[in-house]
């Protein structure tokens, strides 16, 4: 008990402070995970709705694959990762090994099945309603992936706050590919992966609660802009 | 207006990215240990470093077996390590150019205040691993390939016990870092072996305090080596080599021994004690 209120008490005092290498630790975890998103969200979102308005042969071996996929261990993507991004892996001319980059590529394998499978889960149930219509209007399955993720755009909404959240909460694949190096590759979830082995408990469940307050705060921006955006549409 | 919005949201996103990159800084990666990181040894000399040499050291902290292997694969530019068998193997393989003393400090045997195997103030360390044994006493070991992992095993085939036999029942091992391990035997009560460093920093301690020290077999040995860039070409062997050279100077030594935790010295530098010709 003494525990949790010290916690929230140096959780205030940092915020309070505006300690500067917290912040900086805040602002690198928000950039890897938001350029995360972005690259998964380029690559999840059309592969869903392509899944969801398509039939072939195969395709549900590639849905069982990617809802597989969603469990996927951080601990192995990240080894994966090391491996290939590693100076003697075939990757390792890049150097990118240790770096902000390899953090993101990192999460964004990792998330890419979560944005891909639940993008075709959402958006197969609003192909079945409007299939018969936009076929009238003569558009082809891959005419009909924008309209689609158009449409579904809200309920997007809250597949791609999934990834972000799988994204900002994750800590052992960006452990391993990003060393969690002092002022270059420490984000949240390491630093209190650090400060919980240094046996500091009060300050990393401070981190941990910053972590908390952040990730609320994206998730009451997108609500908010999803709000407005229904105002003004109507 | 909603494209306005999406050209907004497009551009937050985009102003996100493209925040500092890092200014191109001249940067070396280190592989090391938790006990130089956790202790906070480099947050005191680093900056040291990087003021008068403008190079920016990066540092991975592993476990010694770990670091090594990072190392190996050529993922890091200077490797500074403490498990002087495993060092000597990583340069006779040709991956590190020469092993450096550049400093020590000694393992401690920490261990509940109750004391339960009886063997709190000696300074035998053997004697207290039997001990530990004899009465089956919880020992939490790192398990993890550290260069503590290592001192660990030493000590206790010198003390004549296998561990292992009590493998699962009262020697427990976690595979993990110092201060996880320290946290396991805090709660468990446990026997552990520990860095003074890490043992001095670190925070939860609960009703651990120290057992068993100032045996010379606690002795605990840092070296120094630079990747070898004839293995890896990229490996920035200047600015590596500068920082070994810094470190194993009369600054470096200072800034070493002028690392104080609670007024306690953690670190003793010797860079002056030759590398027996192995």
């Amino acid at each position: 008990m003494q525990d949790l209120a010290s916690a929230f008490a140096t959780a205030l005092a940092l915020i309070a402070a505006g300690d500067r290498s917290v912040a900086q630790i805040v602002l690198l975890s928000l950039r890897v995970s938001l350029t995360a998103l972005m690259v998964a969200a380029l690559v999840g979102l059309p592969l869903g709705a392509l899944l969801a308005v398509t039939r072939f042969p195969g395709r549900r071996v590639i849905v069982v694959v990617l809802n597989a996929l969603m469990g996927l261990p951080p601990v192995v993507a990240g080894l994966l990762i090391y491996l290939l991004l590693s100076r003697s892996g075939p990757l390792g001319p890049l150097g990118l090994l240790f770096t902000p980059t390899a953090m993101v590529i990192a999460q964004a394998v990792l998330i890419t099945p979560i944005l891909a499978a639940l993008t075709r889960q959402v958006l197969e149930g609003l192909w079945d309603e409007y299939a018969e219509q936009l076929r009238s209007f003569g558009a082809s399955a891959a005419r009909a992936v924008p309209t689609l993720l158009w449409d579904g755009r809200f309920a997007l909404l809250t597949v791609l706050l999934a990834g972000f959240g799988r994204a900002s909460a994750e800590v052992g694949a960006v452990m391993i590919v990003g060393g969690n190096i002092e002022g270059f590759t420490r984000v949240m979830t390491t630093a209190i992966a650090l400060e919980t082995s240094k046996g500091d408990l009060p300050l990393a469940l401070a981190l941990g609660m910053i972590l908390m307050l952040i990730v609320v705060a994206v998730n009451v921006l997108a609500q908010g802009l999803r709000d407005a955006a229904g105002r003004w549409t109507g | 207006m909603i494209t306005i919005m999406r050209r907004t949201a497009l551009g937050a996103a985009f102003a996100l990215l493209a925040l500092p990159t890092l200014a191109q800084e001249r940067s070396i990666t280190v592989a090391s240990t938790t006990s130089t990181e956790q202790s906070g040894l480099f947050g005191h000399i680093l900056p040291i470093f990087t003021r008068e040499t403008g190079i920016t050291v990066r540092v991975v902290a592993l476990g010694t077996g770990q670091a090594l292997d990072v190392g190996r694969r050529g993922d890091a530019d200077v490797v500074f390590v403490h498990d002087r068998a495993a060092e000597q193997r990583f340069v006779s393989e040709g991956f590190g150019r020469e092993r450096r003393h550049v400093m020590y400090n000694d393992f401690v045997v920490v261990g509940p205040a109750a004391d339960p195997a009886r063997v709190s103030g000696g300074r035998d360390t053997l004697a207290a691993l039997r001990g530990i044994a004899a009465a089956k006493a919880p020992f939490v070991s790192r398990g993890d390939r550290s260069g503590t992992h290592a001192a660990e095993l030493r000590l206790w085939q010198a003390a004549g016990v296998d561990p292992l036999a009590g493998r699962g029942q009262w020697y427990r091992e976690v595979g993990q870092g110092m201060g996880p391990a320290l946290n396991t035997a805090a709660a468990q009560n446990a026997y552990i072996l520990t860095d003074r460093g890490t043992w001095l920093s670190f925070r939860n301690r609960q009703d651990l305090r120290i057992a068993v020290e100032g045996d010379a077999r606690l002795f605990n040995q840092y070296g120094l080596m630079l990747v070898n860039p004839e293995k890896h070409p990229h490996v920035k062997a200047a600015d590596g080599q500068r920082f070994i050279d810094w470190l194993l100077s009369t600054p470096g030594q200072q800034a070493i021994a002028g690392f104080k935790i609670g007024g306690e010295q953690l670190f003793f530098p010797n860079a002056a004690d030759a590398e027996p010709v192995s």
